[in-house]
């Protein structure tokens, strides 16, 4: 929990990892691409406060005792869901996997929600294997990357009949929340990787699941906003957008959540930190001091305390089914959204 | 030791390069290491980008512009523009090389050429640039059927509506100033004023994400080299 001039919020950081990107984990033959992609990460942290910058031997892997610290002694966490990532092909043993998430999880009972993965040319096998993880870990959430090339394949859609049967799974397995990374991806060569609009299709076709769309479809923010703006059950997932944004380029960050708050609205956007991308605390404590800079903002929605508290951990507790103590949730009428008027732009 | 000459030609070649998604040229945004003329009219470029995993079919966007723009300068006999420090410098340099191909360069992983995916950037950035040049004007109290009528010859000139004018062309739709200036970017059709308000809004929408981007982008570089680049300008 944080609590700053008498407010006190409930904070679910709906996006980190606990990795392990050191050269005792890469694949040989594919150590440039490991090399490469954990640089990259590196280089994202550079876009955050410098006093919260590590070192890149640090960064490659950071230990469970940095990882309780920075999320939950010193960075306000209340529950932290794990999002994982393979890339077995570069990560001999996966980058951040289920099982390695799931060492934290069993450890530290009720810090932390589990979410797996799935990736439909994985076929029956892949099946099976989320079938597992679900029994073994308790998952009600997935990350999908849709860009992933592999052994031929440059990607797949959440439109494709195979990711269908998946969806279908999840729904059956009682997953609710299927998280999908559209931002900084890997192979799309000659198709837009990160076009959004398989995510309509099937937001249409499984009412009754959530899609939380991870980094708000950046770098195609456009697209995102203008299809979530039609679907009820669309998410903004901000990581990076906090992030990557606020501290280096503050007034575009003020610029990218009015047009969140414009079409998606504060209530279906989510806080995640990208740990261990960005450490949470300055996250926290500067989204909670944040407003827009100037009177330039003023025909967007108004930012208000029960804004953040929604974007925070309120949004993210009642996706996960999560029990907010008493003190923390909003007032009955509290934090109706205020884009009324501008609502009724949209079609 | 190789005397060169004043590269500035090639440098001016390259500032008519644009990063595709960015909507700059990939002179202001840094992403020229380097670029030089030999007495006997070999130019060599090396391109550098944010991240070692930047999108390849942008880079080779990119990378392909420049070989073209370079060739075509005056004194120019032979080019080379090598892409360093990216996953997929291999094969975007020597397609490029060998005049490949998008598909070509990337055998089996790719299927088609980029041209689709480019017009539909154009098509982004005169929507970003409507933005541009009208929120002036609804500034100014101009309602939205006044906007609606408004001709590109009504507006009073700006670096913002040259450029505007330019993607425009570029996309082969009206950009002549009998033209409206509120357009379709997808047919190029006039807007019609009951849908001017959501127009603009995506619009601006538009534009924040393409500047939001630059912001990571030119971030990015910064962290990744504490060098400035050929003919690189602060945002």
């Amino acid at each position: 929990m944080y609590e700053k001039d008498g407010e006190k919020y409930f904070v679910v950081d709906s996006h980190m990892h606990y990795w392990n990107a050191a050269p005792d984990n890469w694949v040989p033959g594919a150590e440039q691409y490991a090399k490469g992609w954990i640089e990259c990460f590196h280089a994202y942290q550079g876009l955050g406060p410098a006093e919260t910058h590590w070192p890149i031997e640090k960064f490659m892997k950071y230990s469970e005792e940095d990882l309780m610290r920075d999320v939950f002694t010193d960075g306000y966490v209340d529950v932290a869901v794990f999002q994982p990532t393979y890339l077995k092909e570069w990560y001999a043993e996966g980058f951040n996997t289920t099982e390695r998430n799931g060492l934290l999880a069993e450890k530290y009972p009720g810090k932390f929600i589990l979410n797996t993965r799935w990736d439909p040319r994985d076929g029956d096998d892949g099946l099976k294997e989320l079938r597992h993880n679900v029994e073994k870990y308790g998952s009600r959430g997935v990350k999908l990357y849709t860009a992933e090339w592999r052994q031929g394949s440059r990607g797949w859609t959440l439109k494709d009949a195979e990711a269908y049967r998946y969806l279908d799974a999840c729904r059956e397995l009682g997953i609710r929340n299927i998280h999908v990374h559209k931002g900084p991806t890997i192979w799309p060569l000659d198709k837009d990787a990160f076009d959004v609009s398989d995510v309509d299709h099937a937001a249409t076709d499984f009412p009754e699941l959530n899609f939380i769309v991870e980094h708000v479809g950046l770098p195609r923010i456009e697209d995102f906003c203008f299809m979530a703006t039609q679907e009820p059950n669309v998410y903004a997932g901000l990581s990076v957008v906090i992030g990557g944004l606020m501290h280096a380029r503050p007034k575009f960050f003020a610029k990218v959540m009015g047009e969140l708050l414009f079409w998606v609205g504060e209530d279906k956007m989510t806080f995640g930190s990208d740990y261990g991308i960005w450490e949470p605390k300055w996250q926290i404590e500067g989204f909670v001091d944040w407003d827009y800079p100037s009177d330039e903002f003023s025909d967007f929605p108004r930012v208000t305390t029960a804004t953040k508290k929604k974007i925070l951990g309120l949004n993210a507790a009642k996706l996960y089914g999560i029990e907010v103590p008493a003190e923390y949730r909003l007032d009955p009428g509290e934090g109706t959204p205020a884009a009324q008027d501008d609502a009724a732009l949209v079609p | 030791m190789t005397t060169l000459l004043d590269a500035g030609p090639v440098l001016a070649a390259l500032a008519t390069v644009r990063d595709p998604e960015l909507d700059e040229p990939i002179t202001a945004l840094g992403f020229v290491a380097s670029a030089t003329l030999s007495p006997a009219g070999a130019a060599r470029v090396e391109l550098r980008l944010p991240t070692y995993f930047c999108a390849p079919n942008f880079a080779y966007l990119m990378v392909a512009d420049a070989y073209d723009a370079v060739s075509a300068v005056d004194g120019v006999r032979r080019a080379e523009v090598v892409l360093t420090d990216h996953f997929a410098a291999g094969p975007i340099n020597d397609g490029v090389a060998a005049r490949a191909g998008f598909a070509g360069s990337f055998q089996g992983e790719a299927v088609g050429e980029l041209d689709g995916l480019r017009a539909d950037f154009v098509r982004r950035a005169v929507l970003a640039g409507t933005d541009l040049v009208c929120r002036p004007l609804v500034g100014a109290g101009v309602e939205p059927a006044a906007l609606a009528a408004l001709t590109l010859g009504e507006v009073p000139p700006s670096p913002d509506l040259t450029r505007l004018r330019e993607r425009r062309a570029e996309l082969g739709l009206p950009a002549g100033d009998g033209a409206p200036l509120l357009v379709d970017p997808a047919t190029g059709g006039p807007v019609p004023v009951d849908a001017v308000p959501l127009h603009l809004r995506k619009a601006r929408t538009t534009r924040v994400n393409i500047e939001a981007n630059t912001g990571i982008c030119r971030g990015m570089l910064q962290h990744r080299y504490q060098t400035r680049g050929q003919g690189e300008e602060d945002a």
